[in-house]
């Protein structure tokens, strides 16, 4: 695979003694949307902003689109876009005026640079606003802006740090599919910090999820939620005599650990559910039980998320301490 | 090329905001007609005191006050990069590969010119107030371009000083106590050879004091070529100085992120 980022022991500590960055390393391959998530001030903004050249680490290295971020960060300027938490955007300036600067700031000239703007503006939605003041955009519209903004100079490789942070759902499904398109159809490699479990299930094929200035684990969202091993599988019966007997059936079926039943539901836990249903209908069929409903329950991001980064991950952090 | 097309860029950026709010010019001139009005009534007198020479206060109050606006209104420059580091626009700005020194250089342009505008406005007001401009009005531009010139060295300093503490009071802070001392360090108000020896030693480090005897010596007297030349070429180095500490103090706001 080609690596697009890359990082490797990446430290930093803030005056006095706060550890952002304990040893941070990650790997992107070129043209994927990578997820990085965690808890505010696990480390996700400042591992964005040293790959983004705004900040030096103390220790480690990396490399962006190839170059080296610490010896050449003016190169790596050059092939990235960022899009931060905060809107970059002049709020006394209008949309077109910004997105001009932006251009002028990466060496972007005369008609290509007007060229560019305005199919720019076109392209988010804002060709109509374009010449009215960016202070009296709307939540939605700034985002927009903030991602032209990101996009004007082509950057290989585009950070976008907690970008639907504060937006209406409709915008962010919006904001979803431009993501997605960056990467499926300008094969742009993103790297993507969020709050938001669903945003990164839905847009990431890796991600890493980071606390306390560390990895704590990586890979794909579908990997993860495997790697919980339980998917739920709950079965609806169609009268209550066949109780007894959806019992029995389940027994033989090797893949399912646990039954339980309530009343005419049956709760039951496989470690591939998928694979599991097939046996299960198989079993029930063969002992004549009929079922109205089964449904399957994969384990969800927000298990993962728990797993490595929430309530009990502290907790062990704190047992090794003491 | 590019340094110069991206300062002017950044300067445009001011320009824009300017010619958006032009009552904002109104606001900026109370102070320095409130100094003018204020000070030309307090210090009347003043001509009558033994060894004061050379005509009306008006005549040698006008290049003080007109130094004194300069050094003020460059003081506010910094507040631009607060504003942008508070809105994200200073984190936006240095992940792109423009010149760190031209978002420093676009600034300064901007608040000279601003200080043209405001001087070229007091001159007048004192002109009708009864200053006389013996330098005439080659005299007059110099005293605006002298004016300009100490305004891009303090519009420098206090961007350094706005990206290295990033809050608003801190400039303020920096402002107010910097104006007042160095004009009451300097010939602005008073006479040199009227002051205790200790602040004429002072002023001579000045650079408040050069700009003041360069404008007045220009505009309202004899022109003595030889002054007028050294305390520009002073004022031209601290301001290359100043240019060069602003420039770096991106790069300190950088490490500290």
């Amino acid at each position: 695979m080609e690596v697009a980022i890359e990082a490797r022991d990446l430290r930093k500590t803030y005056p006095p003694a706060v550890t952002a960055l304990d040893g941070v390393s990650l790997a992107v391959e070129a043209g994927t949307i990578f997820g990085l998530l965690g808890p505010n001030g696990a480390g996700k903004s400042t591992t964005v902003r040293v790959l983004s050249t705004l900040s030096r680490p103390d220790g480690g290295s990396a490399r962006v689109a190839g170059i080296d971020v610490l010896a050449d960060p003016r190169r790596v300027r050059h092939a990235i876009g960022v899009v931060g938490q905060k809107h970059g955007s002049d709020p006394e300036a209008t949309g077109r005026e910004n997105l001009v600067l932006q251009g002028e700031f990466y060496g972007i000239t005369g008609r290509e640079l007007r060229n560019r703007v305005g199919a720019s503006l076109e392209r988010f939605g804002l060709a109509d606003a374009a010449d009215r003041r960016v202070k009296t955009y709307s939540g939605g519209m700034l985002r927009r802006l903030d991602i032209a903004m990101g996009l004007l100079h082509r950057p290989q490789v585009l950070f976008l740090d907690e970008p639907t942070t504060g937006l209406d759902p409709e915008a962010r499904v919006e904001l979803w599919r431009e993501i997605e398109r960056l990467a499926t159809e300008e094969l742009m490699t993103i790297l993507l910090t969020t709050h938001y479990l669903d945003e990164a299930d839905r847009l990431a094929s890796q991600l890493a999820i980071i606390d306390h200035g560390r990895v704590v684990v990586e890979g794909a969202p579908d990997e993860l939620k495997r790697d919980l091993k339980g998917d739920a599988i709950q079965i609806e019966l169609a009268i209550l005599e066949d109780a007894d007997a959806s019992r029995g059936a389940l027994a033989r079926v090797a893949e399912i650990d646990e039954v339980k039943l309530d009343g005419r539901t049956l709760r039951a836990r496989a470690q591939d559910g998928g694979a599991a249903i097939p046996a299960v209908l198989a079993a029930l069929d063969a002992d004549g039980v009929k079922a109205t409903s089964v449904t399957l329950a994969r384990p969800s991001l927000d298990d993962v998320y728990l797993r490595y980064a929430g309530r009990a991950f502290h907790q062990v952090r704190e047992e090794v301490a003491a | 090329m590019t340094p110069l097309r991206q300062s002017w860029q950044v300067t445009m950026r001011g320009i824009r905001v300017f010619t958006r709010n032009p009552a904002y010019l109104a606001m900026t001139l109370t102070q320095p007609i409130i100094w003018l009005l204020l000070f030309g009534a307090l210090f009347k007198a003043v001509i009558r005191i033994p060894g004061f020479h050379g005509g009306s206060y008006i005549d040698f109050l006008t290049p003080g006050i007109v130094v004194m606006l300069a050094v003020s209104s460059a003081g506010w420059t910094g507040m631009g990069f607060i504003e942008d580091i508070h809105g994200g626009v200073m984190d936006r700005m240095l992940v792109a590969p423009v010149w760190r020194g031209a978002l420093n250089a676009g600034t300064v342009a901007y608040a000279a010119l601003m200080i043209v505008i405001q001087t070229a406005l007091i001159a007048l007001l004192a002109l009708v107030l009864g200053a006389r401009y013996a330098g005439g009005v080659g005299g007059v531009l110099l005293l605006i371009l002298v004016a300009a010139l100490l305004g891009a060295a303090f519009a420098s300093l206090s961007n350094g000083v706005a990206v290295l503490a990033r809050q608003r009071e801190a400039l303020i802070g920096a402002v107010t106590l910097v104006l007042l001392p160095l004009t009451f360090l300097s010939s602005a108000l008073m006479q040199q050879s009227l002051v205790p020896g200790w602040i004429r030693t002072v002023a001579k480090f000045n650079p408040v004091n050069w700009a003041v005897e360069a404008a007045r010596s220009a505009a309202m007297q004899q022109i003595d070529w030889g002054l007028v030349a050294s305390r520009i070429g002073l004022l031209a180095a601290l301001t290359l100085l100043s240019g060069a500490f602003a420039t770096r103090a991106f790069t300190k706001y950088q490490r500290s992120l």
